[in-house]
């Protein structure tokens, strides 16, 4: 058992445990430990880059609907314009048919008043006629003596027919 | 954290203390270092204290080949004195004896017999193993039972360390492409030598890792995997160094040839003595309480003890590093493909 002489017997010994450590512990600890400290750091890797992604997704998600709010933004816009244009111009058609049914009404008004009269005119004349016939009934009725009186009537009577 | 290192370190002063203590008790006068040498050398018994005259120990197992007689079994108390304990030429059994100074002869010098005893720091090693199985099982039924989930318990404790060998150990000095396949080799390496050289530190424990059988042995492994794995441009460096002129390679070959031995021999001396220096130290200290007998040296010493406890438990990481850093080191070399020279 010298201090610096190596003993058969310990290199032996020790020889033998440390390779039945190292079998048992390669086998049962180191493989397993490290495995699962490899899974583990690729887990997470995994997991740091899928936030990655998702928080990409989200910016996109963001961009994209504050695309489309911008867009509905716009459209509403151009729908209250065109709606309000829309609007207006009803209002001036409507505007310009209640005008020219007026229009209208009012010379279908005179047009019927022109008939009208007409007509009247019409039926006075053929009440001329009618009392003109009645008058010269009545002067040929009556004889001819007094021809001076007579061609005097006449002549009054045919001035109140030219009232026309 | 720096207030429980302090804690163990005077915990540990103060079992060195008592320890020494109870060498004193039994000491009979002749020296009082003499108890320093047989503490950091291997024993056939495991002896714990003495209290008064009854003596607390722990017999092992003597077990002898030879040829002639083949595998024999003893006691390591069968060699011994019944009443002083001592071991002696005295008190042989079977053929054999344990002298003063620890050695086992044969009582026929001629006969050849090999020594497979389980001594003190084969006990220590079976200590150290248990204990590492312990962990280390224990540790690996976490990540079976909860995969993926953050280390808690006894795994939280191994995780850091295991990610440290593999990461700043393996892979900067080994590369990409080889590391994981030595990486249980430097875990179970650093482990090893760490849990015993902190077990080592104990009073009353072996100086396990300080015996230069073990670290023979361990730098061995770690040469036989060096240059078992050695590829084509390792060997071409020894044995055709490029760039070099061919009378010079008379001079580098060997060289090189030399420097494949100074490596381990480096790994097997630098562990040795750094842990058995430090037990050294320690008991020196220790002993000085004993060769002075005085309140002040006792008062001193204690304070240096527990000194030297703090740097013995750094020493105690420090070389399970370095000794893992220099194995991936030369396995690095020796797989390394590099195209320059």
């Amino acid at each position: 058992m010298g201090l610096i002489t190596p003993g058969l017997g310990l290199i032996f010994w020790s020889a033998l445990g440390f390779l039945i450590v190292l079998f048992l512990l390669t086998k049962y600890a180191w493989k397993p430990i490290l495995a699962a400290l490899d899974e583990r750091e690729k887990s997470i890797d995994e997991a740091l880059k899928s936030a990655e992604i998702a928080r990409n997704q989200m910016a996109n998600l963001k961009a994209e609907n504050e695309k489309i709010i911008h867009e509905a933004k716009i459209e509403r816009d151009t729908m209250l314009l065109k709606a309000s244009e829309a609007a207006k111009q009803m209002i001036d058609e409507a505007k310009e048919k209640a005008h020219q049914e007026g229009a209208k009404m009012i010379e279908n008004a005179k047009a019927t008043i022109e008939t009208e009269k007409l007509a009247a005119i019409e039926d006075i004349k053929v009440q001329v006629g009618i009392l003109s016939l009645a008058v010269a009934e009545k002067l040929l009725k009556r004889n001819f003596s007094e021809d001076a009186a007579q061609q005097k009537l006449v002549e009054e009577l045919v001035k109140d027919i030219k009232l026309n | 954290m720096a207030r429980k290192f302090l804690c163990l370190s005077i915990l540990l002063s103060i079992f060195w203390l008592g320890f020494s203590n109870s060498v004193q008790a039994a000491g009979d006068g002749e020296s009082k270092t003499g108890f320093i040498l047989p503490h950091v050398m291997d024993n056939y018994e495991w002896h714990f204290a003495t209290v008064g005259h009854t003596h607390v120990t722990l017999p092992l197992p003597v077990i002898i080949y030879s040829p002639d007689q083949g595998l024999e079994f003893f006691l390591s108390s069968d060699f011994q004195n019944h009443e002083t304990h001592k071991f002696g030429k005295d008190y042989g059994v079977g053929g054999y004896f344990i002298d003063e100074n620890y050695k086992l002869s044969a009582a026929d010098p001629s006969r050849t017999f090999y020594d497979f005893s389980i001594t003190k720091n084969v006990t220590m090693m079976f200590i150290v193993i248990a204990v590492l199985l312990f962990l280390m099982l224990n540790s690996a039924k976490f990540y079976r039972k909860n995969p993926g989930a953050a280390p808690k318990g006894i795994a939280s404790f191994i995780e850091p360390i295991v990610i440290f060998v593999r990461d700043e150990i393996a892979l900067p000095n080994i590369g990409h492409k080889k590391y994981l396949k030595f990486t249980p080799y430097l875990l179970t390496l650093f482990f090893f030598i760490w849990v015993g050289n902190i077990l080592g530190l104990f009073p009353e424990a072996a100086n396990f890792t300080g015996n230069i059988a073990l670290t023979f042995t361990l730098a061995i492994f770690t040469f036989i995997i060096t240059n078992v794995n050695g590829n084509k441009d390792y060997w071409k460096h020894v044995f055709a160094t490029p760039g070099v002129p061919v009378p010079l390679l008379l001079i580098i070959v060997p060289v090189e040839i030399i420097g494949l031995f100074t490596k381990p021999f480096a790994l097997m001396v630098r562990l040795f003595v750094a842990i058995t220096a430090g037990h050294i130290v320690i008991l020196s200290f220790i002993a000085l309480i004993f060769v002075f007998e005085s309140l002040a040296v006792g008062v001193a010493s204690t304070i240096m003890v527990v000194f030297i406890n703090f740097i013995e438990i750094l020493v105690a990481t420090i070389q399970a590093y370095v000794f893992t850093l220099f194995s991936a080191m030369y396995i690095g070399l020796a797989v390394a493909e590099h195209d320059h020279h």
